[in-house]
């Protein structure tokens, strides 16, 4: 338990520090959702009506991004090779990673979300929705994108292959995030049911990603 | 013979090139059986002769998932017991697979457009295939991006065990979410509800296009071991190049320190 709280207590002061890049996401989440109104035209009511999914799909790029280096850097400087050969078994190892990871940079978007929602004319109810859809639904876009991270340690590439394998899986992500926060906002729909179906994504994320990382890692590095 | 024999390409080689005519052969005359049978079945009551659109759209449909487990069940082979065929057959498994979930999405699509009034719809059945679909030509990037096979399977197969999870979504899409597509008529507690009539060709349509996906995934995984063979002999012949070239210049070199 120790080991796994200094390996998580160690990700988020490397991500902080000078070099760690975390807060280049929600800088990144910014530039995105400034873009749109320069791609739709800057008509508040039709902005105010897509804001839920303009957000989703900037926290979406944002954390799929950084996602990139999660293991990149350990492995470059031989620390993912203790990891790996560690007594912690593996799987557990990377579940804390991708914990850090999502404290560093997901949470960071989160908190940035009502300011974006004032950019976006999202009122208090809409811009609450997004947040907690957020709040909710990152964790499952983290645990999965780490998977791609894993393929990406062990095949030396990065990039634009792994955007096009763990994109297709966070597509139902992406369906029930923006379905619950419209349901919150305007729906007739209730927003219990789409939002339960967010958090069970969020719980089984959280069970295959760290298993699928570790098997990546473990059959992939040599 | 078991599974393990077959570690041995070579034997596998043999052991295809004997099966393959006779495989070919059964594919054909269940598919002429199955279009004959189909395009005598009865127009439906509601759609009339689209209806027949179904013995080709359901068939491939149900390819697509099949392919996806298929090389599930390969991936377990390369990860668990590292059995040599095993990401040979994944790799050649993932364009059939993808050309069957083509098929699905556009006979789907064309036999909608008289049905539903459009081509396609967001409902949960079509955009689950539709990932599917994604997911296929996500993995065919990667076996391509990466020159090394072995190392390409590994990450292969992981994540194709990752995304296997989507096939019960798209089974029982249908059933969680109220759908445009309609729900499980075939294999569903308490019998089938399609009428014997339109059942009969396709179960043998169904038959003929798993024995088409089996004819083609051996010839493609012949191809592959072939494929393979040939790129080890050309780096053979080319370290073969590289090494002779190199001799002979330090032969000279020595020549040249033996004359001074």
């Amino acid at each position: 338990m120790t080991a796994l709280s200094a390996l998580i207590r160690r990700d988020i002061r490397i991500a902080l520090r000078v070099g760690g890049g975390a807060l280049i996401g929600v800088l990144f989440f910014l530039t995105v959702v400034v873009l749109m109104p320069f791609a739709v035209g800057p008509d508040l009511a039709l902005l105010s009506r897509l804001g839920p999914a303009i957000l989703w799909l900037g926290a979406l790029l944002a954390s799929l991004l950084t996602l990139d280096r999660l293991f990149m850097a350990d492995h470059e400087d031989g620390s993912l090779d203790l990891i790996t050969m560690s007594r912690t078994p593996l799987e557990l190892a990377c579940a804390a990673k991708a914990l850090a990871h999502w404290l560093a940079a997901g949470l960071p978007l989160i908190v940035a979300t009502p300011v974006l929602g004032l950019l976006l004319n999202l009122d208090m109810v809409a811009t609450g929705a997004v947040a907690l859809t957020l709040l909710a639904g990152t964790p499952a876009l983290t645990f999965t994108g780490m998977i791609g991270a894993g393929l990406a340690v062990t095949l030396h590439r990065g990039g634009l292959l792994m955007a096009v394998l763990v994109l297709p899986l966070s597509i139902p992500v992406l369906i029930f995030g923006v379905a619950a926060s419209q349901a919150a906002i305007v729906g007739p729909m209730t927003f219990g049911a789409p939002f339960s179906i967010l958090c069970a994504l969020s719980l089984v994320s959280l069970v295959v990603g760290p298993f699928a990382a570790a098997a990546s890692l473990r059959h992939g590095l040599d | 013979m078991s599974l393990i024999d077959l570690a041995n390409p070579t034997r596998f080689l043999a052991l295809t090139a004997r099966v393959l005519p006779w495989l070919a052969a059964a594919t054909v005359i269940l598919l002429t059986i199955g279009l004959y049978q189909s395009a005598l079945a009865p127009d439906d009551y509601q759609q009339g002769a689209t209806v027949k659109i179904m013995f080709i759209h359901v068939p491939n449909a149900w390819l697509s998932m099949f392919v996806w487990g298929v090389m599930s069940i390969a991936s377990l082979g390369t990860l668990v017991w590292r059995h040599p065929l095993a990401d040979v057959a994944a790799k050649a498994a993932a364009p059939i697979g993808a050309s069957f979930t083509f098929l699905a999405l556009l006979t789907g699509s064309l036999w909608g457009r008289p049905m539903w009034g459009t081509y396609w719809e967001w409902d949960a059945r079509l955009t689950s295939v539709l990932i599917l679909f994604l997911m296929y030509l996500g993995l065919m990037a990667l076996w391509r991006a990466v020159d090394d096979p072995s190392r390409a399977a590994r990450a292969a197969a992981v994540l194709t065990l990752v995304g296997a999870i989507n096939l019960p979504i798209i089974k029982f899409s249908v059933d969680w979410w109220n759908t445009l597509h309609q729900p499980a008529s075939v294999m569903r507690m308490g019998g089938s509800s399609l009428d014997k009539s339109f059942l009969i060709p396709l179960l043998l349509m169904a038959i003929a296009f798993t024995l088409l996906f089996v004819t083609l995934h051996l010839a493609a995984m012949r191809n592959e071991i072939l494929r393979r063979r040939v790129r080890s002999l050309q780096m053979m012949q080319a370290s073969r190049v590289a090494f002779s070239s190199a001799g002979s210049r330090e032969g000279s070199a020595s020549n040249e320190v033996g004359a001074a």
